[in-house]
């Protein structure tokens, strides 16, 4: 718990809202709100949960006990309505556009994509083929791209870290989220 | 752009019934009496016995397959098209489960207006592999339920399977 600290000489103590004020109480922190809300988003980042590709099958091992994506705060979850993150992980074909595109439009803001592996950032093997989007930029915004094919679960860890401290930035600089 | 990929239709030379085992050259034989009123042409693939028919009787042809107790082939294993840019063929794999046996049907179809009857009456499987050499290939196949597109989508033009499509057309989506 705070401890109070006395006033100096004969001055009245500090009350407790200017001690927090200057961060004078131990164990209490000052920020602004946009700060603290940076700090709860990135620490509940919820996946909306659907694969693609192989890059999926990474994906899923990062879920699991040997990576561990929960100690992150990432949770993977079956709907848009509750989801925070998109992983769009593996080749986005022309067909599947369109549903993508339907569930970025159904998640809340704020919201961020990861466009995870080398199909979803460029087209990658199938760079220029007929029936696939040359990365799904093309569609939805992009905050954070995974290189790789597919990227080891390291990458995508490290760029769920990257994505928390651009989420950490926008806060600071009271920037738009996406 | 055609000669660059093009190894034309594969050479006629005479089948070599030695590659086959002894009951898979019986069932050759046993197929060829009972598709008799198709004149199928024996062949081999590989190590399958093969028959190559027109591609008008391949309906009746593979429901005769798949009823006559002595051949049973309740399954279909595959059904694929090949471009060899004069003409289309078909491969159709039938599957025996009771007489483990596998056969293998060809049959071709013109290039232009490539046009065949369906069997997916006679096998359900059939249904997506139909819809597939419809979208790539621009194969009709009269007597399928539904053709819509399965692989590509509504708006898409042109036939991605065929080797005159041009590689690297990209359209922006």
């Amino acid at each position: 718990m705070a401890e109070i600290i006395l006033g100096q000489g004969n001055r009245p103590a500090p009350s407790l809202l200017d001690q927090a004020i200057t961060g004078r109480v131990p164990g209490v922190i000052t920020t602004t709100k946009d700060q603290l809300f940076g700090m709860a988003r990135k620490s509940s980042l919820w996946t909306l949960s659907f694969g693609l590709a192989c890059c999926a099958i990474e994906m899923i091992s990062t879920y699991m006990a040997h990576h561990d994506f929960d100690r992150f705060g990432v949770v993977t979850w079956p709907s848009p309505r509750q989801s925070d993150v998109m992983i769009v992980a593996g080749t986005v074909v022309k067909k599947m556009a369109e549903p993508i595109r339907l569930l970025y439009e159904q998640m809340p803001e704020p919201k961020w994509v990861i466009a995870m592996g080398s199909c979803a950032t460029n087209g990658g093997p199938y760079y220029r083929s007929y029936s696939v989007v040359m990365g799904v930029d093309h569609i939805i915004p992009v905050d954070v791209y995974v290189p790789g094919c597919p990227p080891r679960p390291e990458a995508l860890l490290y760029g769920i870290l990257k994505l928390q401290e651009k989420i950490m930035q926008d806060a600071k600089s009271s920037g738009p989220t996406p | 752009m055609a000669q660059h990929h093009n190894q034309g239709p594969p050479e006629e030379s005479p089948p070599d019934f030695d590659q086959l085992s002894q009951s898979r050259r019986e069932l050759l034989a046993l197929v060829e009496d009972v598709f008799q009123q198709f004149h199928p042409q024996p062949g081999v693939l590989k190590d399958l016995p093969q028959l190559k028919v027109d591609s008008g009787s391949i309906a009746s042809l593979c429901q005769t397959a798949k009823d006559d107790p002595r051949l049973d082939f309740k399954l279909l294993l595959c059904l694929a098209c090949v471009d060899y840019e004069k003409y289309f063929q078909l491969v159709y794999f039938l599957q025996s489960l009771t007489h483990e046996q596998t056969l293998v049907i060809k049959t071709d179809v013109p290039y232009e207006n490539p046009s065949l009857p369906s069997v997916t009456s006679v096998w359900q499987a059939a249904d997506w592999y139909e819809r597939e050499a419809h979208d790539l290939f621009g194969v009709d196949f009269d007597g399928h339920p539904d053709l819509a597109p399965l692989l590509l989508y509504e708006e898409f033009e042109g036939y991605p399977g065929r080797k005159e499509y041009p590689l690297n057309d990209y359209e922006e989506f």
